[in-house]
C-alpha cells in the first residue's frame, strides 16, 4: 500500500474492485465503515454481489477479466470531462513529457513487438531528451507528442458503448461509477482503491493496477490522506516476504537478482543504478550500490572484501532470458529438471494454478521436505486422488513447525507497518520455529561443505556469516538487527561519529565501500540505538491516523509515501482538513529562509519547489523520488506489456473477437507447453466464465482453517455460486451437488443458486459467470471437496508470471 | 431502565461470522457437523451448542440490484421474559434474571419443565434442547465477562461496530441516533426491541426480509404480549415493580 489501513477512514470515495474486503479483509472494513460515517461513499464493482457490495452506496457487475476496459472508460471520462487535477498532473506526473517518435500503438500492439518471441523492445518507448539529457516537457500539456495527448488518444476508444459491450456492465452504471469516483479529482478531495487478487491474478494483472495508478495520478490522489493505491495483501506477512524478496527476481529491498551476463559487481551496479541529469530529480535509486554492497556485507561479513567484489560472485545468477517463477518452477519440476523440493509453509498441490500438473510434477521428485503445521495435500500428495503410492519414488519428510503465536518476530502488514509479535505459547512436541529449522539445516550443510575437501565451489556456503543464533536458538532480535544494519568500523557519516558495531540509524547512512552492512536497506531504521521500533505501541491522540509511534513502517517510518505530492509547489497541503505534511519554514521577503516540515516524515526533507512569492527554488526535488526523472508515471515505459494499459481477453475467453483491437488475448501473456498445459478459449465445451475467490471463514488453501472445527462448521464445503438463470438452464437447484470442469480438471461442489450472480450480455450474447472459493482440499474433511485450482490455467502475467486464476472457462452439470 | 442491552446495527454487519465463532470460543461450545445447504448460513439454526447464528436473506432490491440482509440472531433477554412466566410454576428457579445486567439465565432447575414448552413460550424461537437430556441453553449475555468489566465476546470481536453493548439507556440513545443516520440511506429503516427487550436491532428494511422472528409482537398461540399480561391481571408498571422485588430476592 502507498497509504495504510487506518488512512482509509480519510477517504471521500472508496472503490473496492478486485476485492471483497468486507469478507476477506474484515478489519479493513472497520476503516471503510468509519469513512462512510464521515460522509465517504463506497463503490463495489464485482462480477458477483458480495458482502462488500451489500454495504456499498453503489454496486455494479462486470465480467471477470474486463477490468481494463472498465477503468479505461473511466480514464476517458476523466479526460473528456476535465475531472483531472490539472496542476498536479502537469507538475508532478510525466504527463508533460514528450515521447519519442519510435513510440506508437496500432491495433492492439505497441511499437517494438517481436511476434516470434512474443516480447516487446521497450527501448522504443523512450522520452525525448534535451541537450542536457533531461526529458523535454510541455507543462501546458498541448504538444501532440506529450504523454497527456497520447493518453487521450489511446483511451479515446473506451467509450461507454464499447466498454459496456465487453464488460457486460450497463452504460448508466458505468457513467455513475465514473461520475462518483471522479469527484475526487477536486482539490481537497481524495479517493482510494482497495484491490486484491481479483485484479492481480490475470495475464493483464499488472496492467489492471497500472490503469488504476493512472486514474489516481490524473485525479491527484497519490500522496494524500484517504488516497493512494492500496493493495490488500493476501496473507498477513506476504508484504514482509516480498520486502525481504523471497522471489527469484529480487534481492532484499527490491534490489535486482544479478543475471549471468553481469560478471562483476561494477557491471551489476552500473546496470541497475539509474542516472539522471536533472538536478531537481532526487533519483533515490541512484543510491543503489550502497544498498547492494551493504547487503553483501551482511551475507558474508568479513569474508566480503573489495578485492572479491564483496562476494558478489558467490551468489547465484539468473540465466539471461530465463524466468524461475512459480509457474516456471512447477513446469521444470514436471519436466524432471530438478529433483528436490522444499515446500515450506505452502501447499502447492492446492494453491498453484493447474493443480493437477503440480501434483503430477511432485511425483517426479526424488525428495520433498514439507514444513508445515498440519498434514496437507502437498506433503501427502503421494496418497491423493488418482495417485498410486507404489509407483511414486518421492521420499517426503514432514517437518512440523511452530505457528505464529509460538514464536517471536515481526509481521509486516499491507500498510508496510512492521509490527513485533511475542511468543504466547511453546510449540508442541518436536515442532520448531521456521528460523530454527533454517539455522539447523543451513549449519548442517555448511558443516558438510567445510568437512569435504573436494566440495565444489564451497565459498557461497562456507563464507556465509549466518550468525543469527543465540545459545543455539534462532534469535529473531539478532535477525531484526542484522536486517537494520551495522557500522562495521569506526566512521563519521554526515558529521556524526559512529563506532564499529553501532546500529545504522537509517539508510541515508549506508555506504558503498563495505563499511556498513544491512540485510534490507528498506528496513534500515527499524531497529536502532533507540530500540526495536516495531515493538512500539503508542497511539496518537489526534491526527489523520498516522500513529507515528505505533510500530514502525518503511521507509524511515513514512506512513504515506509520495507525500511531497500532497502539497502544492510552495509546500501548502492541497487538503487543509487532512494535511499529511506541511512546510512551515520562516519566510523573509517572500522567500523561505529556514527548513521545517510538520506532519508525516516528508518524502525527502528538501525545501518546497517554490517560495511563497512564486519564485522557483534550486535546493528542492520533484515529489516522486523513486523515479529517475522524479515524476510519477502516467506513461510507464518499464512494463513488459506496454506503457499504457489495453484491454485483452483472458487466455481463456468466452468470445472470439473483442472490440478494442484484433488481438484477442495479451500478445505477451505467458503460457506453457507440456501435455498438461491445456487452454480452451471460445470453446462450446467450456461455455461459462469462472473465477475463484475467498471467504471469511477460511484462509488460502484452508491448510490451517479446515482443521479448525468452529471455522469448518461455519463454512463446511466447497460451493459454486451461479445465477438463477443458469441454474434453470442446467436444471440445477440450490444445494444440489454439481461437477465443475475445465480443460484441466474437475471438482465436485455444492451449487449455490443465487440472485447475486446474473448473466452478462457480452457483444449481444448471453454469457454466464460462476465462481468458487479455493479453500478446500482432499485431505480434510473427507466431504469438503478438493481445490478449485484443479480448474485454473497455468497462464501468467508477463511482468510477474502470476497465474490467471480469476478468469477462465468451465462447464457445469449435476453430479 | 437499569441493566444492560445489546444494540445490533445490521446496516454495519458484513456477516463475517466473527460474533458467531467468538461465542463458540468463549463458551467452549463444540462445533456441530454441518453441510453446505445452499447458503453461507451455517450452522443453519441455533442449537444447544450454538447460541448465535448469523442468518442470511437475499432479495431483489428496489433499483433492480440485489440486497443481502444479515441478521445476527440471539436471545433477546426480554425484560419480562415469557419463558420465565411459563416456567415459574413448574420449575421455580429454573430461569432467573441477573440483577446487575438483566440477563435472562437458565439453571439446571429448568429440567423440571418440558423443553418443548419452554421453547414454545419464546416469541423469538430461541431456546434449544440438548438431545437426550432435555437441558436447554441459549445466549448468556456473557455475564461472566460482563461482571468482570469485559464486553460480551461477540461484541468484542465485531470489526465494524455492528455489535454494541452497554447500559440500556445508553444503548437506547445509540439506537435512536443510528436510526436517524440510517434513515437518510434507508427510508424504511426501523428499530426493534426498544420497549421491552435487551437486544435492539436496527434494520434497513421490513423485519420479515431479515428473518421471520426478527420482530415479533405476537406470542406463539396468537396472543399479543400486552394482552397476555392483562389476562394474568397485572399492568406493565406493576410487573416492573414486581420484577424489582424478584431481583432483590435473587441478588
Amino acid at each position: 500500500m502507498t497509504n495504510h489501513w487506518i488512512d482509509i477512514r480519510n477517504s471521500d470515495c472508496i472503490l473496492i474492485m478486485g476485492s471483497n474486503a468486507a469478507s476477506n479483509h474484515p478489519i479493513s472494513f472497520k476503516w471503510v465503515t468509519e469513512a462512510m460515517k464521515r460522509g465517504g461513499k463506497l463503490i463495489s464493482v464485482d462480477p458477483r454481489f458480495t458482502q462488500t457490495s451489500s454495504k456499498a452506496d453503489f454496486y455494479t457487475a462486470l465480467r471477470s477479466g474486463t477490468d481494463i476496459a472498465f477503468l479505461g472508460g473511466m480514464i476517458k471520462y476523466i479526460l473528456d470531462n476535465n475531472k483531472y487535477f490539472k496542476e498536479y498532473v502537469a507538475e508532478y506526473t510525466n504527463a508533460a513529457f514528450i515521447i519519442a517518435d519510435s513510440y506508437d500503438f496500432n491495433d492492439g500492439l505497441f511499437s517494438g513487438y517481436d511476434a516470434e518471441n512474443r516480447k516487446y523492445d521497450k527501448s522504443k518507448w523512450g522520452f525525448v531528451k534535451d541537450e542536457k539529457g533531461i526529458p523535454k516537457k510541455d507543462r501546458t500539456l498541448q504538444d501532440p507528442r506529450c504523454v497527456f495527448q497520447l493518453i487521450k488518444k489511446h483511451y479515446s476508444r473506451y467509450n461507454l458503448d464499447t466498454v459496456s459491450a465487453i464488460t457486460g456492465t450497463p452504460k448508466e452504471d458505468l457513467a455513475k461509477v465514473y461520475e462518483m469516483y471522479s469527484t475526487t479529482g477536486q482539490q481537497g478531495k481524495a479517493g482510494t482503491i482497495m484491490y486484491a487478487m481479483g485484479w492481480t491474478q490475470h495475464t493483464v494483472g499488472v496492467q489492471n493496477i497500472r490503469s488504476m495508478a493512472i486514474i489516481q495520478l490524473l485525479l491527484g490522489n497519490m500522496g494524500v490522506a484517504g488516497g493512494g493505491v492500496n493493495a490488500l495483501r493476501g496473507e498477513s506477512n506476504v508484504q514482509g516476504s516480498t520486502d525481504h524478496c523471497i522471489l527469484f527476481h529480487i534481492w532484499p529491498g527490491y534490489l535486482k537478482t544479478p543475471k549471468a551476463s553481469l560478471p562483476t559487481l561494477a557491471a551489476y551496479n552500473k546496470k541497475y543504478t539509474p542516472k539522471t541529469n536533472d538536478p531537481l530529480s532526487a533519483n533515490w535509486w541512484g543510491n543503489y550500490p550502497k544498498y547492494s554492497v551493504s547487503l553483501l556485507k551482511s551475507f558474508f561479513g568479513d569474508k566480503a572484501t573489495k578485492a572479491n567484489d564483496f562476494g558478489y560472485n558467490w551468489l547465484p545468477k539468473l540465466d539471461d532470458g530465463v524466468t524461475y517463477s512459480w509457474l516456471d518452477l512447477f513446469d521444470a519440476m514436471y519436466k524432471e529438471e530438478f529433483k528436490g523440493l522444499f515446500a515450506w509453509g505452502m501447499n502447492p498441490a492446492a494453491s498453484g494454478a493447474n493443480a493437477n500438473k503440480n501434483r503430477e510434477a511432485m511425483t517426479k521428485l526424488d525428495w520433498m521436505v514439507n514444513v508445515n503445521i498440519f498434514d496437507n495435500e502437498t506433503g501427502s500428495f503421494w496418497k491423493g486422488p488418482g495417485m498410486d503410492p507404489k509407483k511414486i519414488k518421492t521420499e517426503v519428510f514432514m517437518l512440523p513447525c511452530a505457528v505464529s503465536v509460538e514464536k517471536e518476530g515481526s509481521i509486516t502488514n499491507s500498510g508496510r507497518w512492521m509490527q513485533w509479535r511475542y511468543k504466547a505459547a511453546n510449540p508442541p512436541a518436536e515442532a520448531l520455529p521456521d528460523g530454527q529449522i533454517l539455522m539447523k539445516l543451513g549449519k548442517a550443510v555448511q558443516y558438510l561443505y567445510k568437512k569435504d575437501k573436494n566440495a565444489v565451489f564451497p565459498e557461497p556456503i562456507v563464507n556465509l556469516k549466518w550468525d543469527y543464533s543465540t545459545h543455539g536458538e534462532f534469535d529473531a532480535h539478532k535477525m531484526a538487527k542484522e536486517i537494520n544494519g551495522y557500522f562495521l568500523k569506526d566512521i563519521t557519516v554526515k558529521g556524526k561519529k559512529f563506532k564499529k558495531g553501532d546500529l545504522v540509524p537509517s539508510f541515508a547512512y549506508l555506504q558503498a565501500d563495505g563499511s556498513t552492512s544491512s540485510a534490507n536497506w528498506l528496513y534500515c531504521n527499524s531497529y536502532t540505538s533507540k530500540g526495536n521500533m516495531s515493538a512500539r505501541r503508542k497511539r496518537e491522540k489526534s491526527g489523520i491516523g498516522l500513529n507515528p509511534e505505533w510500530a514502525w513502517c518503511w521507509p524511515v517510518n513514512r506512513r504515506i509515501i509520495y507525500n511531497r505530492a500532497s502539497v502544492d509547489k510552495t509546500g501548502k497541503p492541497w487538503d487543509k482538513e487532512h494535511p499529511v505534511i506541511e512546510f512551515k519554514g520562516k519566510v523573509e521577503n517572500g522567500k523561505y529562509v529556514s527548513k521545517k516540515w510538520v506532519g508525516d516524515v516528508p518524502d525527502g526533507g528538501w525545501y518546497p519547489m517554490q517560495n511563497p512569492d512564486g519564485s522557483d527554488r534550486k535546493d528542492t526535488k520533484y515529489p516522486f523520488i523513486m523515479k529517475p526523472e522524479g515524476h510519477a508515471h502516467v506513461f510507464g515505459p518499464g512494463r513488459a506489456d506496454g506503457p499504457f494499459s489495453e484491454h485483452y481477453e483472458p487466455v481463456e475467453s468466452p468470445v472470439s473477437k473483442q472490440p478494442f483491437s484484433s488481438q484477442l488475448a495479451s500478445p505477451v501473456a505467458v503460457t506453457y507447453g507440456t501435455n498438461m498445459d491445456i487452454y480452451k478459449s471460445d470453446d462450446p465445451k467450456y461455455p461459462y466464465v469462472c473465477s475463484t475467490y475467498r471467504v471469511c471463514e477460511h484462509w488460502q488453501t484452508g491448510i490451517m482453517t479446515r482443521w479448525q472445527p468452529w471455522l469448518l462448521e461455519a463454512q463446511p464445503q466447497l460451493f459454486v455460486e451461479l445465477s438463477k438463470e443458469l441454474g434453470a438452464k442446467l436444471g440445477i437447484k440450490n444445494g444440489e451437488k454439481v461437477i465443475v470442469e475445465s480443460a484441466r480438471g474437475k471438482v465436485e461442489a455444492v451449487a449455490m443458486v443465487t440472485i447475486r450472480f446474473r448473466p452478462f450480455t457480452i457483444q449481444g450474447k448471453t454469457v454466464h459467470q460462476v465462481g468458487l472459493p479455493w479453500h478446500f482440499g482432499w485431505v480434510h474433511p473427507k466431504d469438503g471437496g478438493d481445490s478449485a485450482n484443479l480448474l485454473t490455467p497455468s497462464a501468467g502475467d508477463p511482468n510477474t508470471r502470476i497465474p490467471e486464476t480469476k478468469a477462465f472457462m468451465v462447464n457445469m452439470r449435476k453430479a | 431502565m437499569s441493566g444492560k442491552a445489546f444494540f445490533i446495527d445490521t446496516t454495519l454487519c458484513t456477516a463475517c461470522r466473527g460474533c458467531q465463532i467468538a461465542c463458540k470460543q468463549w463458551n467452549q461450545l463444540p462445533a456441530t457437523k454441518t453441510h453446505n445447504w445452499g447458503s453461507m448460513q451455517n450452522p443453519k439454526d441455533l442449537s444447544f451448542d450454538t447460541y448465535k447464528v448469523v442468518r442470511f436473506q437475499e432479495h431483489m432490491g428496489s433499483n433492480n440490484k440485489p440486497v443481502w440482509y444479515f441478521f445476527p440472531d440471539q436471545c433477546r433477554h426480554c425484560v419480562e421474559p415469557p419463558c420465565l412466566e411459563a416456567s415459574e410454576d413448574d420449575a421455580p428457579g429454573g430461569i432467573i434474571i441477573d440483577s446487575q445486567t438483566g440477563a435472562v439465565l437458565y439453571t439446571d432447575k429448568l429440567k423440571k419443565m418440558k423443553a418443548e414448552d419452554v421453547i414454545e413460550s419464546c416469541p423469538f424461537n430461541i431456546p434449544r434442547a440438548q438431545k437426550g437430556t432435555g437441558y436447554l441453553s441459549k445466549c448468556t449475555m456473557c455475564v461472566d465477562r460482563v461482571h468482570n468489566g469485559l464486553l460480551p465476546a461477540c461484541v468484542k470481536t465485531c470489526p465494524t461496530g455492528a455489535m454494541n453493548f452497554g447500559d440500556r439507556d445508553k444503548m437506547v440513545a445509540l439506537a435512536k441516533d443510528s436510526l436517524a443516520t440510517a434513515k437518510s440511506r434507508f427510508p424504511k429503516a426501523t428499530l426493534t426491541g426498544l420497549e421491552d427487550l435487551r437486544v435492539f436491532y436496527l434494520l434497513a428494511d421490513e423485519p420479515k426480509k431479515y428473518y421471520t422472528y426478527a420482530k415479533v409482537d405476537v406470542l406463539p398461540g396468537g396472543m399479543d404480549r400486552k394482552m397476555a399480561m392483562r389476562k394474568i391481571g397485572r399492568s406493565l408498571k406493576d410487573l416492573s415493580r414486581e420484577w424489582q422485588i424478584i431481583n432483590k430476592l435473587a441478588s
